[in-house]
């Protein structure tokens, strides 16, 4: 079996996300975000997320099915994130692919969401704008260093191999890139998410109107923390410079203040994880992750890995987000290389680590 | 033929049918491990009852009222499976499995955790054997029981631990039987979402 036909469920964070793949190829990619009851708390509230997965399951898989024009009986194997992620997100997709698996008597592979991410880059997307040609890019070669930022994970991975050997260089040991964008969004008064906010206000600012700190940068935290971030320490220095200003009684350049926090953002990701890539001798750099989505961030890539001759690689945005197509890809690079099923009494792990590609 | 699920205590997994009765019941009183067993309680119930998932006529499932992120669980899967299967869902209140069967006045009360309870009232079964609900279900501090449930001296109380799916599955088969209307197809979670909206960003400095 090259081609597998696999059905991929992703229930982690505020997307509900199925996917279904053969082998490498994208067949569907449906995403229900619950991003909208989430903007008036201001970020990702675990309980509203978990209602939601429950209501969006059964029409998402009706419309993956459907776009894909597959049937259930066609599937050669169903996908699940197991972890990492919010745990009581994470139980709805865990219970529900157990259950379909059973009635359909089909093999189920539960697997990590991260590793998910960095599958995402070996779909390739059949092209509908110019015909229905199938856009296949260069297959991934490894190693690569793999950045992912999103609101739920800042992680920097050293993928050895997609479904054998992945290792966690470092992660986010406050809060996450994307979640640092809604709080200083908040701070600003722009509305959640704040990704897409910061990035529209930030395009009429200065970048270097305000020095705000990279986390984790100075020599001293560098021995013990090369590949770790920490954004908790650069959303109170901006708080702080906001309060100063106000209480002066002068206007917040807003423009300046997004555009200079967004600098220090994506200064502090790209500057680690190009490091990783020359200390290491890398020459690949892999993004996913939602804030991908930010253009400063795949600007600074583009320039920074050009520099320093590392190839770099973006998959389409709606692959980068959170989505069951990767979970269905990694998936089906395991049901390739002929692994055993998973067990079906795995559980929901908020912490699954990368090293645990499959569950 | 219904597989039924409950997961508003424990989690619970039965094959029923209509003429034969229970022919299989898996459960794990455990209401914590909800995600890791159901996947094997629904295989172990449908290989002991020896039936094929095409001779199901349905899942019945417990919407509840349970602790949201277990309860979520059993609906998820009843709802997978029965997506899977082709075969339609049919919705119960988890407290009816408790009081099936129980001809005297009944309080199910069962545990909603940060110290209150859910409870239902039953004031008999009917001709056909289904619990008649009196009122609820409804969620309360164990203390203010006697104030909240209507003519609360009149009922029996039972705290009930586990919920039975197979008893689920019994009047999930009467209600198809007598053309009597399912439960609500919403979890009854009879809680908002854990949530306070800050009144804005704190001051830092
Ligand atoms: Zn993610």
């Amino acid at each position: 079996m090259t081609e597998p036909l696999v059905l991929g469920i992703e229930t982690s964070c505020d997307e509900t996300g199925i996917g279904i793949v053969r082998g490498t190829t994208l067949l569907a990619n449906v995403i229900s975000s619950s991003m909208d009851e989430h903007a008036r708390y201001g970020g990702v509230v675990p309980e509203v997320a978990a209602r939601a997965h429950l209501e969006a399951l059964t029409p998402a898989l009706k419309a993956a099915l459907a776009e894909a024009g597959v049937t259930l009986a066609e599937l050669d194997a169903v996908a699940v994130t197991s972890g990492p992620g919010l745990s009581g997100a994470l139980m709805v997709g865990v219970g529900a692919a157990k259950a379909l698996a059973v009635s359909l008597g089909k093999p189920l592979y539960a697997v990590n969401h991260l590793v998910g991410h960095v599958g995402a880059d070996v779909i390739s997307v059949r092209d509908t704008v110019d015909g229905p040609t199938e856009v296949r890019t260069r297959p991934l070669e490894y190693p690569t260093i793999a950045l992912l930022v999103s609101g739920g994970h800042t992680s920097l991975l050293l993928v050895r191999d997609l479904i054998s050997d992945v290792e966690l260089l470092g992660e986010t040991i406050d809060d996450a890139a994307g979640e640092a964008f809604d709080k200083v969004a908040r701070l600003l008064g722009l509305p959640y998410p704040g990704g897409p906010q910061i990035d529209r206000v930030a395009a009429s600012g200065d970048p270097k109107a305000i020095r705000f700190p990279r986390g984790l940068s100075l020599p001293k935290d560098m021995e013990k923390h090369r590949y770790d971030f920490s954004f908790s320490g650069l959303k109170t220095a901006v708080a702080r410079w906001v309060e100063q200003k106000r209480d002066a009684g002068e206007d917040v350049p807003i423009a300046d203040v997004a555009a200079s926090f967004r600098e220090a953002v994506v200064d502090v990701l790209l500057a680690k994880a190009i490091a990783a890539c020359t200390d290491l001798g890398v020459p690949r750099l892999l993004l996913g992750g939602g804030v991908v989505a930010n253009a400063r961030v795949r600007e600074v890539a583009a320039e920074r890995a050009a520099a320093a001759g590392i190839e770099l690689r973006i998959p389409p945005l709606d692959l980068c987000t959170d989505n069951g197509a990767m979970i269905a890809a990694l998936g089906a690079q395991l049901v390739a290389a002929g692994r055993a099923p998973s067990r079906l009494d795995f559980g929901a792990d908020s912490t699954l680590p990368v090293t645990t590609i499959q569950a | 033929m219904l597989l039924a699920i409950d997961t508003s205590a424990g989690a619970s997994v039965a094959v029923v049918d209509r003429d034969a009765g229970v022919l299989a019941e898996f459960t794990e009183p455990d209401t914590r491990r909800h995600a890791e067993v159901i996947g094997t309680l629904i295989q172990d119930a449908l290989r002991e009852s020896g039936v094929a998932v095409t001779d199901l006529s349905g899942v019945a499932v417990g919407m509840g009222p349970g602790p949201f992120t277990g309860l979520r669980v059993g609906i998820a899967a009843a709802r997978a499976f029965a997506f899977g299967a082709g075969k339609p869902v049919v919705p119960v209140v988890s407290h009816d499995a408790v009081a099936f069967g129980v001809a005297e006045p009944l309080l199910v009360v069962t545990d909603a955790r940060r110290r209150e309870v859910y409870w239902s009232s039953y004031s008999g079964t009917d001709p056909e054997g289904l619990p008649i609900r009196a009122s609820g279900p409804g969620l309360a501090p164990p203390q203010s029981l006697e104030e909240v449930v209507p003519d609360f001296r009149t009922f029996r109380r039972v705290d009930a631990a586990e919920v039975s799916a197979a008893s689920l599955g019994l009047v999930a088969e009467l209600l198809y039987l007598h053309h009597r209307p399912f439960a609500s197809g919403e979890a009854l979670y009879l809680r908002s979402p854990d949530v306070t909206l800050s009144a804005g960003p704190k001051r830092v400095s």
